[in-house]
């Protein structure tokens, strides 16, 4: 079985912003009281003149980042994804977007492994609501290293981001403890984690560690699954998925994320035009939340490594 | 915190140029949405003074031939639905031609609906959700400021002059900011606040009553003030007087919604929707003669072809730098 250090992403946001910062890139953390959660707050303890804190008001806090933006900064903002997103989309729209400012929305807290808080906090639609934002580009990282490396290039590349972040500890993917031994991914790309012949398992965030796990599952099945880590959902990776799944002929897409407009969307918008595949989507069913611990959560929902080996299966 | 004293640039205010200016702004207003066929007048007539004294009142440090002096005075429209007002401000400091100003709402042009700073020069955001101008401004105010950058007295930061609608403070986005400006000191910020009492739907006691604006942002930390919005010289002397305070100021401009042409006045259907070719004839009219009265209070000749050609023949040119 794979077995990684684990670490969440959230962990790669504010130490990340301090590198960065060190460097002399002129950044700031606009945060609305989460500042301990979302670890923004460590700028503020660094560079107190770098760090402003909205309180908990989201929309002002989105409107701030913006306007240190136009001065020509680079602008973070932090809260939980829900709020981050879903509450202040006319803000990123509008305000953001619409500008092409330089301000990466980069909340965490995404999705069910937000864990025992409940539906209302678990973040399963801001995929679908910032991907199809003009200017917007999205970043879903599988674990602390490209989240890490996501952050980084969000900051040091202009116009709008969303970076999504999340509470949970995962598995190292890459860096020095990951199984592919990357240390930096290139996060502009689809990565190809594992070679196969018979399915493509197309995953992002937590979701690639899963699918690692389901792979291993299948080859003992005698399946061979090629594994693609989408950690940018957009601009998609094309050519890299069109690639895998020419050789493959099947697709199964793992989010922990609605299967509604989410990466499994974006991939499949793509291979029905391009390549029409046999496709099973793995993702939250058109539904909210509930409290559990993150581990009950991604079997309730389906989200396990057992769950995409399943899907996979009915494929072939 | 300690006191910060806020010079204006001084320049001499000339209140016969800001009237004139402000009256062929109107008349500019009427002309480009009748062009236009579609548009908002009533709260684009109602802020032309107040944009006036901004513009041409030696208020606002800009210079028409470099828009991005880091020196540069922002003015942010955060009711972008008033956009005419400052594309005839725009056409009159020179930035854009005159001409241009009939393209407005059309396809291809630059002068879009609501203010697009990525189609238009001397936008410096673009606007038009309402609600959000005065986030914008107070993070812009907040980086100018920590940046140490001077304005052109070069002695304070730079100032966002940001114009608001009264209808626009409903949305609650304003009052988390209203708490931001106040908590971080942000002196820089100057708010406007078009008090003309309506809003599309009408009366806006009515619709969700504010009460005294100014009451709740002082409340909120606000230095405030409540003055005419069609005084220009009250504007001027309420905007250039020496401050001794470390907070931002809200200005309470109560004006009249369609000011300057008599059936549009104080009319909340006036709102969103343009003159008719014989409405505009009439509008042009109301505004010439409103311009010869004032013209001939004050003693002073006219330019010759303001009263016959609505557009404006004036254009400042040059840096209207202090």
């Amino acid at each position: 079985m794979f077995v990684a250090k684990a670490k969440a992403t959230r962990a790669a946001y504010g130490e990340t912003l301090l590198e960065l910062i060190a460097e002399g890139h002129d950044i700031v953390a606009v945060e609305a009281d989460l500042a301990g959660s979302t670890t923004t707050g460590k700028v503020g303890e660094v560079y107190p003149e770098r760090f402003f804190n909205a309180g908990i008001a989201e929309a002002n806090m989105v409107g701030v980042a913006a306007g240190h933006a136009l001065a020509g900064q680079t602008a973070f903002t932090g809260s939980f994804a829900v709020f981050g997103t879903g509450r202040v989309y006319d803000q990123i729209r509008n305000t953001v977007c619409y500008n092409m400012l330089d301000v990466k929305i980069a909340p965490t807290h995404s999705g069910v492994t937000v864990g025992a808080d409940g539906g209302s906090h678990q973040m399963l639609e801001d995929i679908a609501l910032m991907r199809v934002l003009p200017h917007m580009r999205v970043l879903v990282p599988a674990d602390y290293t490209a989240a890490k490396a996501a952050v980084r290039y969000a900051a040091t590349n202009p116009g709008p981001f969303y970076v999504r972040l999340g509470r949970a500890e995962v598995p190292a993917v890459y860096g020095p403890d990951g199984i592919t031994g990357v240390d930096a991914p290139d996060v502009t790309k689809a990565f190809v984690v594992r070679e196969g012949a018979d399915v493509t398992i197309a995953a992002c965030g937590i979701e690639v560690a899963e699918a690692i796990k389901a792979a291993e599952m299948l080859e003992a099945e005698g399946i061979d699954a090629e594994i693609i880590d989408v950690m940018c959902i957009k601009p998609l990776d094309v050519e890299t998925i069109v690639r895998s799944v020419s050789k493959t002929g099947r697709m199964v897409t793992a989010e922990e994320h609605s299967v509604l407009g989410g990466m499994g969307s974006a991939v499949s918008e793509v291979l029905s035009e391009v390549l029409p595949t046999p496709t099973r989507r793995v993702g939250v069913a058109d539904q909210f939340g509930t409290s559990g611990t993150p581990d009950e959560l991604i079997k309730h929902f389906s989200l396990d490594a057992a769950s995409i080996a399943a899907a996979a299966k009915e494929l072939l | 915190m300690p006191l910060t004293q806020n010079f204006s640039v001084p320049t001499d205010f000339d209140l016969c140029l800001v009237r004139e200016q402000a009256n062929k702004m109107r008349v500019d207003i009427v002309k480009m949405l009748t062009a236009a066929g579609s548009g908002h007048p009533g709260g684009s007539l109602s802020a032309a003074d107040i944009v006036s004294v901004l513009y041409f009142g030696g208020v606002m440090s800009y210079d028409p031939a470099d828009l991005k002096a880091p020196w540069r005075d922002r003015f942010i429209l955060s009711k972008g639905h008033a956009a005419p007002v400052q594309y005839a401000a725009l056409a009159l400091a020179g930035i854009i031609d005159e001409e241009e100003l009939l393209t407005i709402r059309q396809l291809g042009s630059r002068l879009q609906g609501h203010p697009d700073a990525s189609k238009c020069p001397g936008i410096e955001v673009s606007t038009g959700s309402l609600g959000q101008g005065l986030s914008i401004a107070c993070g812009l105010a907040q980086a100018l400021k920590l940046s140490g950058q001077m304005g052109a007295d070069g002695r304070t930061p730079p100032k966002i002059y940001l114009l608001m609608g009264d209808g626009e403070l409903q949305e609650g986005q304003n009052w988390e900011a209203a708490l931001y400006a106040a908590h971080y000191g942000l002196d820089n910020v100057v708010a406007i606040v078009d008090r003309n009492y309506l809003q599309i739907d009408g009366d806006t006691e009515e619709v969700m009553a504010l009460g005294d604006v100014a009451a709740k942002f002082g409340a909120f930390g606000w230095d405030v003030a409540t003055l005419d919005g069609h005084d220009e010289q009250e504007i001027y002397d309420v905007l250039t007087r020496p401050r001794y305070s470390s907070k931002p100021l809200m200005i309470d401009a109560v004006t009249t919604k369609g000011k300057g042409v008599s059936f549009m006045e104080d009319v909340a259907g006036w709102h969103g929707v343009a003159p008719s070719q014989e409405q505009c004839d009439t509008a042009c009219q109301e505004l010439a003669a409103e311009m010869r009265s004032f013209a001939d209070a004050l003693d002073v000749e006219l330019d010759a072809d303001s009263e016959t050609d609505g557009l404006a023949e004036l254009a400042t040119g040059g840096d209207v730098r202090g």
